[in-house]
């Protein structure tokens, strides 16, 4: 539904936008590739000549790797479990018809706009800190020895405080998503005689399927590469170690360019099989 | 439609809903709160929660010893920038897509997508080398094109979504009096997403503003934002609680009220239009 | 002027032809209808001459001007959208003006040519407000005053009033004719209800899948249409068409009847059936008659208040100097 004149303008349009990714895309993907078959060490010799898949092989043999994937994997499966099942909840909560509904929802969507770096530092100085922190305080109230948070429960400290910053995220989503369900199922369902467990099990968990979906991959994709939470805290130690983290060290730390390199081919596929689940379901809905 | 309920189910709704979302705002309010203390009554045992002495000393000494404006000059040029850049760049490329649409626009629009998915420490050190050999390296021109092309799929995204709802009728109406393409676009189109491409810019605003990976590793002095300034409090003889909580005070003050106002957005925003 | 002249004008979406080769010759100051049903080809045929398509093959020219290749802007042609299609963060004013704004015209012949827009249409107590304020009604005038401004060599105007409540559309109607009158502008006006065909156009072009059935006056279409389709679709209540032993007493394959040339009685007539329903409008009445043995129903029209109950016995007769008889092609026989 256009004419040809209109359709070269569009192309001659889109060219800004397309060239830009396109090299932002291209450019740094094809210098980590070269940089991953190389042993390059900026401050130990420079580029020392090609190495194959070595890089490779070392990356995955190395005593951190799988320890990080592992971190990774608890870090993004704990966070995403959390998020999700409180986030119903909440967004179950929220629903329902209260006084100030608009107030609470500020409360509850503020930690999204909180900066990552400042997230971290609150919640380790201010909370977790075993001396002065305020867990502290409350656990002394109880009676209860105060806990080491980031050295003994690392992994679970940095879940909290991922979690706090994507309960919200999580919640505004899933209520939008019941806020669209239409009410009249829900009467129909209570007219045909359902109590409120199975309304949820078979007509809001059912209708919430996709936007839970939703959520599920595109904070798999920011969870991979979270960064700041991790630097701020415990810079990598106390296990907490995750593969984004054991790349930047390789690369800025250690200055082992050809090995970071590697790594972060590795991230890049496993970010891509994540993205191409949610590509699918954007894509469907583009078509709608 | 809100059905009618009894008063008493009512009002346990309402104080179930505010005691979980002051416990999930808890950590602000006390971070707020622990700004106005003195660093004594911030670490006082058992803590103070509202009786102690207000006083606005930290938020001076912030200001006074790490030059907080000029961070914040620097957080809002990049995420203002960055914004501004990308709209300008998105808003040809968005009409394109929803009034001219092609057998390759849904393709062109994952691919986009894509890119935002790039894990970003898979490209750190070409970046880094890039950003040397141009000597971009902690400049804020340099940022202020980073945070254009990470979140350019975003802005992409939101406006072809928002253009989608404006009848392309409306278009060919402005051609058939007369306009060209730029007035097209200048005189009628852009007034009428008006609404779009201001909380597509807020969104963007924020996402650039909190966005910690780049700012930490691409700047070092110069044309560090917000995010770095508050990651350098993270070394303990920085370490002041009073001090932190105003500084970080200051740091999420301005991008929290805006992102009150942006909430709606922010699903379809970032759920790439699956989720309205 | 407005002379507009299609030759072998092709369009084809992908592999789908819409429009197969057409030619039609609009002439100046012509009220022209493009009227068939919805998914014909009239909404896209009327794009072609706007220039919001291009065409396939073939060549439109406007004033004796080649105008296959020419942006819509610079064909000299105004268009009022099936939506209106107002620019809703404009003032009326400033909607009317858009036009001559683009032209680049002069601030002082602007205002001039607005005010007379407005003055025209009724529309200048409501000219600072925005589109959103104003009724249907309203709102179809401020989509012509935009048109009427620029003095435009023809109007195309595509389904204007389908999406006005009956009462309005005939008013609009009446107005719409009223201005061509004045205006004395060739109007192309595309429509699936050929009421308004019937009631406003000079000629009418009948499309059916982009093929042009037949082009004539209201009168000569309605008189003689050239095949059944044309037949079924000019005429309210549509014309009965008749196939079987009945058909083949007149020589024809399919013999058509219209409603309004049928009369009924009680008693006697070469037709009979059993009243199924009876619409009593009070002007006339309007029987569907079964088990005739004809068509099922038979529509009838009698004048003014005729008292035949469901159930009862009715008898037919038509008119035999207004059947039409159709080949089995559906052509019509001499």
């Amino acid at each position: 539904m256009a004419t040809q004149h209109s359709r070269s303008a569009a192309q001659f349009m889109m060219m800004p936008a397309v060239v830009l990714l396109l090299g932002w895309m291209l450019v740094p993907l094809v210098m980590t590739l070269y940089f991953s078959f190389k042993k390059y060490l900026p401050l130990r010799g420079g580029d020392l000549g090609w190495v194959g898949f070595e890089n490779y092989a070392r990356f995955l043999s190395s005593s951190t790797f799988w320890p990080s994937v592992q971190s990774t994997l608890i870090i993004v499966g704990g966070v995403l479990v959390i998020t999700i099942v409180f986030g119903v909840l909440l967004a179950l909560l929220l629903d329902q018809p209260m006084w100030g509904q608009g107030v609470v929802r500020i409360l509850v969507i503020a930690p999204f706009f909180v900066m990552p770096t400042v997230s971290a530092l609150v919640w380790k100085n201010m909370f977790m800190d075993p001396v002065n922190g305020l867990l502290a305080h409350l656990w002394k109230f109880f009676g209860a020895q105060p806990v080491e948070w980031l050295s003994n429960y690392s992994l679970f400290s940095i879940i909290l405080i991922v979690s706090w910053q994507w309960l919200p995220f999580a919640t505004l989503i899933l209520l939008t998503a019941i806020q669209s369900l239409d009410s009249e199922q829900l009467e129909a369902a209570e007219m045909d005689g359902a109590p409120p467990l199975s309304r949820f099990g078979y007509i809001i968990l059912p209708h919430l399927s996709r936007a839970i979906t939703i959520v599920l991959l595109i904070q798999t994709i920011f969870l991979l590469s979270i960064f700041a939470e991790i630097f701020v805290t415990t810079q990598g130690s106390f296990g907490t170690r995750t593969l984004t983290y054991l790349i930047y060290q390789r690369v800025l730390e250690s200055q082992n360019v050809g090995l970071g390199s590697a790594g972060g081919v590795y991230a890049i596929i496993l970010a891509n099989i994540v993205a191409i689940f949610l590509m699918r379901i954007v894509g469907k809905n583009l078509d709608a | 439609m809100a059905r009618a309920v009894t008063k008493q189910r009512k009002t346990i709704n309402t104080i179930a809903a505010w005691a979980v979302g002051l416990l999930i705002f808890f950590p602000i309010l006390w971070t707020i709160l622990t700004s106005f203390k003195t660093e004594a009554q911030a670490i006082s045992d058992p803590p103070v929660f509202l009786f102690f002495d207000w006083t606005l000393e930290n938020y001076g000494v912030v200001q006074e010893r790490s030059d907080y404006m000029r961070f914040l000059w620097n957080s809002v040029i990049i995420a203002g920038g960055s914004t501004l850049l990308g709209i300008i760049v998105a808003v040809p490329a968005a009409w394109s897509m929803a009034f001219v649409p092609s057998k390759r626009t849904k393709d062109i629009l994952l691919w986009m997508l894509s890119t935002k998915m790039l894990p970003a420490v898979g490209v750190l050190y070409p970046i880094y080398l890039i950003f040397i050999s141009l000597g971009l390296l902690d400049t804020r021109i340099g940022l202020v094109v980073v945070m254009m092309l990470i979140n350019l799929p975003i802005i992409v995204w939101m406006l072809y979504t928002y253009f989608r709802e404006i009848p392309g009728e409306i278009l060919e109406a402005a051609r058939m009096d007369g306009a060209s393409l730029k007035n097209e676009i200048l005189y009628v189109l852009t007034p009428m997403a008006v609404p779009g491409i201001a909380s597509t810019i807020l969104l963007n605003f924020i996402l650039a503003w909190n966005e910690a990976f780049w700012t930490l590793n691409l700047t070092a002095a110069k044309a560090a934002p917000l995010t770095a300034f508050i990651a350098s409090y993270s070394s303990p003889e920085g370490l002041f609680y009073a001090k932190l909580s105003a500084a970080s005070t200051m740091a999420i003050a301005p991008i929290l009220i805006l992102g009150w106002f942006s909430q709606k957005q922010l699903v379809r925003g970032l759920t790439f239009g699956a989720v309205k | 002027m407005g002379n507009i002249t299609l030759s072998q004008v092709t369009k084809t979406f992908g592999d789908v032809e819409v429009i197969p080769p057409l030619d039609l010759q609009i002439n100046d100051g012509e009220f022209v209808v493009f009227v068939g049903p919805s998914g014909c080809g009239k909404s896209t045929l009327l794009r072609l001459i706007a220039g919001l398509e291009d065409v396939t093959s073939g060549k439109i020219e406007i004033d004796g001007q080649n105008a296959t290749e020419l942006p819509p802007a610079r064909r000299g042609l105004a268009m009022v959208f099936q939506s209106y299609a107002l620019y809703p963060h404009m003032t009326v004013r400033k909607n009317i003006a858009f036009p001559l704004k683009m032209a680049k015209m002069s601030e002082a012949e602007i205002k001039k040519r607005v005010d007379h827009a407005a003055s025209i249409l009724n529309l200048s107590d409501y000219i600072d407000r925005r589109p959103g304020q104003l009724s249907g009604g309203q709102r179809q005038r401020v989509a012509i005053g935009r048109a009427i401004v620029r003095e435009p060599a023809a109007f195309l105007f595509d389904e204007p009033l389908s999406n006005l409540d009956a009462a309005l559309r005939v008013g609009m109607r009446l107005e719409i004719s009223e201005l061509h009158k004045r205006l004395a502008t060739t109007m192309v006006y595309v429509t699936h209800d050929q009421v308004e065909a019937m009631t406003m156009a000079d000629k009418i072009v009948v499309l059916r899948a982009g093929n042009i059935e037949q082009v004539g006056s209201p009168l000569e279409l309605y008189r003689t249409p050239r095949n059944k389709f044309v037949a079924g679709f000019i005429g309210s209540p549509t014309m009965n068409l008749i196939e079987g032993p009945e058909a083949q007493k007149h020589g024809a394959h399919t013999i058509g009847i219209r409603p309004e040339h049928i009369e009924v009685s009680a008693s006697d007539g070469p037709w009979q059936g059993v009243v199924g329903v009876a619409e009593h409008l009070g002007s006339d009445t309007f029987f569907h008659i079964h088990d005739s043995g004809l068509a099922d129903p038979m529509t009838v029209r009698a004048s003014g208040e005729v008292s035949f109950r469901h159930g009862d016995r009715i008898y037919m007769t038509p008119r035999t100097d207004l059947i039409h008889k159709f080949d089995t092609q559906g052509q019509r026989i001499a």
